[in-house]
């Protein structure tokens, strides 16, 4: 009796479809659009290219934005976390509300929020007032690009911690202790391992949204070319001036340097699961 | 050591978890809390183990007052319900944790943190486990393993909340035997919560029956089974079947019959519920010299060592439980609608509260 191989039937369905449209909505969404940003840019020379991305003014802010991004999505790393913390482990009156303002910068528009962030932090707002006179800056410096990057990012690392830690049995904790271990050693040894990952997606996910950030930070940074100027808003005073060429060329370098420090984060995210790929 | 609990009392709220509990715990001893869910022994557990604050009153370790001690000073190994392994370590590191974080004066050398955990683990018979993760453990496995790690710290006292609650019926016989030889070796004194009477029954040294928040007994597993001092313990440690009855002088009537019982040779007529266990019913097919009434048999369920029946009985309604062995069941030789007779033997006898 000859057998006939069955063809192997997927219980999930729609398998081609879905995909098909998966490819074709990131396609018309994200790589179309990109690809031409890296085809405008090929209208240079890479002379002029380089000319272009290596400008001291435009180095000056690569600096500016990736590095009080980083600040910011660190400083939203440490405070979400304790936030979601506090979130998920006690209850108190008006938890509902403080669970509800941490979404509110998605929610507002960013240039509403670069507007109340300078009116509280410039020198005659009411935190600018008390911290200007201790000879500290915050409206229209760096320091103003890290507070507005940081209030943006601070969802980002509350709500993927949050679930985690809910799911973290407060059993766990209280085997630490009764095996001796004190706080900081639970913290460090049980909490930490279990939230790494997410706080690690957090963190990118809130790097991400500072890098590209504009409406809130050029109200309060004061844009001041090699001191207080982001890139977004170089781009931007470049296509003003019909710079077309110009404009994708630094916003090339951006996407580089942007898909580069995501790879690398996602890759130590990628490691630090497969460390522990059994407990998965 | 000793435990000794004197006059706890624990509310959440307007919720009674404790209502003035005392218990003594003797040195070496493995002692059942035993009671139906919500009767407070998980949260009396929790306050020993000082995971939880009493509102008043005292624990006592080898009489001194630990009452506001640390959990952590406490030296006591807990046993969480669901186990509580800490998931993205080895087996070997979950149960080498109490010795990593102990402070560095006390601290043994790898080298003897290796052996110890390894010890551990030959105790409870997983070393070969040692690098896997929990994930990959059976519900078995899991368990043991908590244990070696409660055990790590080389606790005075060791404490389980439900040890076998989440186990399926086959594991959990083997694992408490197992536990109890592990008892006999290690001599630790140790308190575990149960609402399964048959486990604690079988385990345990000691057995502290609870319930509302309350101590309903505390004695040996004999004590409790055959001298239960609450109708509630009687019912709560097996199956009953409970007579309306008067009680005069010794002697108790349940249906149209009188027996001789060994209680209340002082008490004169008065309401009492008169309780029986189904294999202290003997049915007879023929009125005997015995006093007996009449039944009529309902259901037959034939199916293990014992043989179930379920009769009425002639003068009203109610239902009568009864348990045969099954040498028994086939000397009778009845059958579903026969007539028989009920020879109830070790009758016991609790007075109605209310109209006493």
């Amino acid at each position: 009796m000859a057998t006939t191989i069955r063809k192997h039937r997927n219980v999930l369905p729609g398998f081609r479809l879905s995909l098909g449209y998966t490819i074709l909505y990131l396609s018309l969404i994200v790589l179309i659009p990109l690809a031409a940003t890296f085809l405008k840019t090929a209208e240079l020379s890479f002379a002029e290219f380089w000319a272009v991305v290596t400008a001291p003014r435009v180095v000056a802010s690569y600096k500016l934005t990736f590095g009080a991004s980083l600040l910011g999505a660190l400083i939203n790393a440490v405070f979400g976390l304790l936030t979601a913390w506090v979130l998920v482990r006690y209850t108190f009156p008006g938890k509902k509300i403080v669970d509800a303002l941490v979404d509110l910068p998605f929610a507002l528009p960013t240039a509403v929020a670069g507007i109340a962030l300078t009116a509280v932090y410039a020198g005659n707002g009411w935190i600018g007032s008390l911290l200007e006179p201790n000879g500290i800056k915050v409206a229209f410096t760096p320091l103003g690009v890290v507070v507005a990057l940081t209030f943006i990012g601070l969802p980002f690392v509350v709500r993927t911690v949050q679930p985690v830690l809910q799911d973290l049995e407060a059993e766990t904790e209280e085997a630490a202790a009764s095996l001796g271990a004190n706080r900081w050693q639970t913290f460090r040894k049980i909490i930490l391992p279990a939230v790494w990952p997410a706080l690690l997606t957090g963190f990118a996910l809130a790097f991400a949204r500072a890098v590209g950030e504009y409406g809130s930070v050029i109200f309060i940074a004061g844009n001041m070319p090699m001191v207080s100027e982001i890139t977004p808003l170089i781009i931007i005073t470049k296509l003003e001036q019909y710079d077309y060429t110009g404009a994708t060329a630094v916003a090339v370098v951006m996407l580089v340097i942007s898909f580069l420090l995501l790879l690398a984060i996602n890759g130590l995210q990628w490691w630090s699961s497969h460390r522990h790929q059994a407990s998965r | 050591m000793s435990i000794a609990i004197k006059n706890v009392v624990k509310n959440f709220g307007s919720f009674s978890a404790l209502n003035d509990v005392s218990v003594d715990v003797p040195s070496g001893e493995l002692v059942a809390l035993l009671g139906p869910s919500g009767c407070g022994k998980t949260t009396l557990l929790r306050i020993i183990a000082g995971l939880e604050t009493p509102d008043t009153g005292n624990i006592l370790f080898n009489g001194t007052d630990t009452t506001d001690r640390d959990v952590r000073e406490r030296q006591v190994g807990f046993v969480f319900q669901h186990y509580a392994l800490f998931r993205h370590m080895t087996v070997f590191e979950n149960v080498a944790f109490g010795l990593r974080v102990r402070p560095r004066s006390t601290r043994p050398t790898d080298a003897e943190i290796h052996r110890r955990v390894h010890e551990l683990l030959e105790l409870v018979q997983l070393d070969w486990l040692a690098d896997r993760y929990p994930p990959q453990l059976s519900g078995g496995q899991r368990q043991r393993i908590a244990l070696a790690r409660a055990l790590a710290v080389e606790p005075k006292v060791l404490l389980l909340d439900e040890p076998f609650g989440a186990l399926d019926a086959k594991v959990r016989k083997d694992l408490r035997r197992w536990l109890r030889r592990l008892h006999d070796e290690l001599h630790i004194t140790s308190v575990f919560v149960t609402h399964d009477q048959e486990e604690a029954l079988e385990v345990a040294d000691r057995i502290v029956v609870m319930n509302h928040g309350k101590v309903e007994q505390i004695g040996t597993p004999q004590e409790v089974y055959d001298k239960p001092a609450s109708p509630f313990v009687y019912q709560f440690l097996g199956n009953v079947n409970l007579f309306h009855s008067r009680v005069n002088a010794g002697r108790a009537s349940i249906a149209d019959i009188e027996l001789q019982i060994d209680s209340h040779h002082d008490t004169q007529d008065s309401a009492a519920f008169a309780y029986v266990r189904p294999h202290d019913i003997d049915i007879q097919k023929e009125r005997g010299s015995q006093p007996a009434f009449e039944a009529t048999v309902t259901y037959v369920h034939a199916i293990g060592p014992l043989v179930r029946l379920e009769l009425q009985r002639a003068d009203n309604t109610e239902l009568i439980e009864a348990e045969l062995t099954r040498e028994r069941f086939r000397e009778l030789d009845i059958t579903e609608g026969a007539r028989v007779f009920i020879q109830p033997r070790n009758v016991r006898v609790f007075l109605d509260q209310k109209s006493a």
